[in-house]
């Protein structure tokens, strides 16, 4: 049983941090900060627009094979 | 080969494939025709949910949609997308390691309760048929103007198609079709960005085309460039148009991600693949390949209102290109030259404006034609948006079939049937579910127009909080459930209704659409968001006051939340 726990907690702290980074990518960087990063150019982009249209998404898929990646060591670890 | 000749030779290869996928993969068991057998890898399965996903709606209307909002269709890009980590995180390998054939049948067991079962379908069939319609709406326009067939004969047509590979091959042809669909969607997508980037910048890949300079030889930025011209028309500057306001995006974004992680279509898409790493690994591979198209989409919608511009305004009327014209027959482009000088004037003022009517969708159908590109590739871009319409309503109708065989008949009225029987009902659900489909699309209702409120507005408002309590609470209990999602699905609803009219009758919108009674300035669509805090916390108040769960339920909640 406390093993289950501890892998579980584990769980719950990887998407803690995910979800932060999810969310400072897309709600922060895309929306709430978009006209202060729009003061930044990346390459003809704007970089509040940039996120909110392409940046967000990318950091959406690298998010989700983190995750998938870090469970599979905690799977490993708990059998 | 003419246009029409090759339209109907690409149409019809496809439709042959399609065909061809489902009589080889007949169902004979339950297990098959709900989750494909449990055993499709991860890969495949992210290909299938992502043409399950992108409906008509993402390959023909979103490009347009941000050709037109600018910044503001950024809502849809994130929303859309974003979904899919809380799905990976929150839902997905959870579901998958419970195992079971829907999502409301997840709901009956975790809340030992028919109640919630019956809720769960109910709120399901009403998402689900919705979204439905504009997927049959979808499929009769593109056969209409691609293949200038009748509206209700390529209705007919294409419940055909579905007929034959989701009635015979249940989730396992659907599943294997998708796939395929997938391919000739995203093929049909990337092929006219990557030419039309190529013209217009220089660079191949449409996602850094957009951040390159033009290749006129000015050394100026694209999205520069659009933003000069559309303010000089007076048209809000692209780039940093907001939709409405900051906090309207904001709820608008979540609404949209928790919706999508909540529609029982695609979370039903992880309960088949082998196991909870599976699920995880799969949820990324979807992610792939929707964003494929969804950062090519504002690429091409950026490029598609440039080249627009160019090409018609101040542009002499006998001088328009050839396929002006040929939308204009469509009833999709209007113009008028009203001050009489003999040219076009396309701006903002809508008294000086001669561009009386461009419909949004026109940026992905005539981008082929606008920038001139060969008759193959305007052929491939019909049967793209049909695989894009088709494979969303397979997975849709599936979704409608199952709840009714497996939960209503099943679960609730005769668990006693076997197992043989309840596949021959399934069939015959899905029968059911293609003809109402078929006859909504050819009379679509009043409310058809609100498909993307009510769809997303019930999935984030009630299905997804009940499922993510479920995995994530040991203390949840049934009265918690039920009453959240009561709550939430009441507040939602009555928020769209009361500025849209019930059911979307406009006569019956008892305050009216009007944004100064928009709670804290958010639009009805966006309201999902709010539905599901409400839920959270009746549910939360609720189970505070009512019976413990039982001892086995708090067993399966562990079970979820182990490793083995």
């Amino acid at each position: 049983m406390s093993k289950d726990n501890s892998y579980w907690e584990a769980n719950l702290a990887l998407i803690k941090k995910c979800l932060a980074i999810w969310f400072v990518v897309s709600y922060v960087f895309g929306i709430l900060l978009v006209e202060q990063l729009n003061a930044i150019s990346l390459g003809g982009y704007k970089l509040g627009f940039w996120f909110a249209q392409q940046g967000s998404i990318y950091v959406f898929v690298a998010l989700i094979f983190y995750y998938a990646k870090k469970m599979g060591e905690i799977d490993a670890n708990s059998k | 080969m003419d246009l029409q000749a090759l339209t109907f030779t690409f149409v019809g290869i496809t439709f042959a494939i399609y065909i061809g996928i489902g009589l080889w993969s007949r169902t004979g068991s339950t297990k098959e025709f709900y989750v494909a057998g449990g055993g499709v890898p991860p890969v495949l399965n992210g290909m299938a949910t992502a043409a399950d996903w992108m409906s008509a709606a993402s390959f023909i209307s979103m490009a347009g949609l941000i050709a037109f909002l600018g910044y503001g269709g950024s809502v849809f890009l994130m929303g859309w997308t974003g979904g899919y980590v809380l799905l990976a995180m929150l839902l997905a390998p959870y579901l998958r390691k419970h195992g079971c054939f829907t999502v409301s049948e997840f709901i009956s067991d975790r809340y030992y309760s028919k109640t919630a079962r019956v809720v769960a379908v109910i709120c399901l069939i009403i998402a689900s048929v919705t979204y439905v319609i504009g997927q049959m709406k979808g499929i009769g326009v593109a056969f209409g103007r691609f293949l200038e067939v009748d509206y209700t004969d390529g209705l007919l047509i294409g419940m055909g198609i579905v007929f034959v590979y989701a009635v015979l091959g249940g989730m396992k042809g659907i599943t294997y079709t998708q796939v395929a669909q997938y391919v000739i969607m995203i093929i049909a997508y990337t092929i006219p960005a990557i030419f039309i980037s190529l013209q217009m910048t220089g660079n191949p890949i449409p996602q850094l085309g957009l951040g390159s300079t033009l290749a006129d030889g000015s050394g100026t930025y694209l999205l520069d460039k659009l933003d000069q011209v559309v303010t000089g028309l007076g048209f809000a500057e692209y780039t940093t148009q907001f939709r409405l306001n900051m906090t309207n995006t904001f709820v608008y974004t979540l609404s949209l991600m928790i919706g999508t992680a909540g529609l029982p279509h695609v979370i039903m898409r992880f309960f088949t693949v082998p196991d909870m790493k599976a699920a995880r690994e799969s949820a990324g591979w979807a992610l792939v390949f929707i964003a494929i198209l969804y950062t090519t989409a504002p690429a091409v919608a950026a490029m598609a209102r440039l080249n627009l511009i160019d090409t018609v305004h101040n542009t002499q009327v006998s001088e328009l290109p050839g396929w002006v014209a040929k939308w204009e027959t469509t009833g999709l482009l209007k113009y008028q030259d009203k001050n009489g000088d003999g040219k076009i004037q396309y701006v903002a003022d809508k008294a000086k404006n001669e561009m009386t009517k461009v419909d949004r969708d026109i940026m992905v159908l005539a981008n082929p034609e606008i920038a001139q590109l060969p008759n193959w590739i305007i052929a491939l871009v019909a049967a793209g948006g049909l695989a894009a319409a088709l494979s969303t309503a397979a997975g849709l109708l599936l979704a409608i079939a199952s709840s009714v065989s497996h939960d209503l008949l099943k679960g609730v009225w005769h668990p006693e049937i076997s197992e043989s029987k309840e596949l021959f009902y399934g069939r015959v659900s899905m029968a059911g579910a293609i003809a109402l489909a078929g006859y909504l699309g050819y009379n679509p209702p009043d409310f058809a127009a609100g498909t993307v409120a009510l769809a997303f507005g019930l999935a984030a408002s009630s299905l997804f909080p009940a499922i993510m309590m479920g995995i994530f609470s040991r203390t949840m209990n049934k009265e918690g459930a039920i009453a959240g999602m009561l709550a939430g699905i009441t507040v939602t609803l009555l928020y769209v209704f009361q500025h849209k009219g019930i059911m979307f009758v406009a006569s019956t919108s008892f305050m009216g659409g009007m944004p100064n009674n928009w709670f804290l300035g958010i639009e009805p669509n966006a309201f999902g968001a709010v539905g599901a805090v409400v839920n959270f916390a009746v549910a939360f108040l609720v189970a505070k006051s009512t019976a413990k769960v039982p001892a086995n339920i708090a067993k399966m909640v562990d079970n979820m939340h182990s490793a083995k």
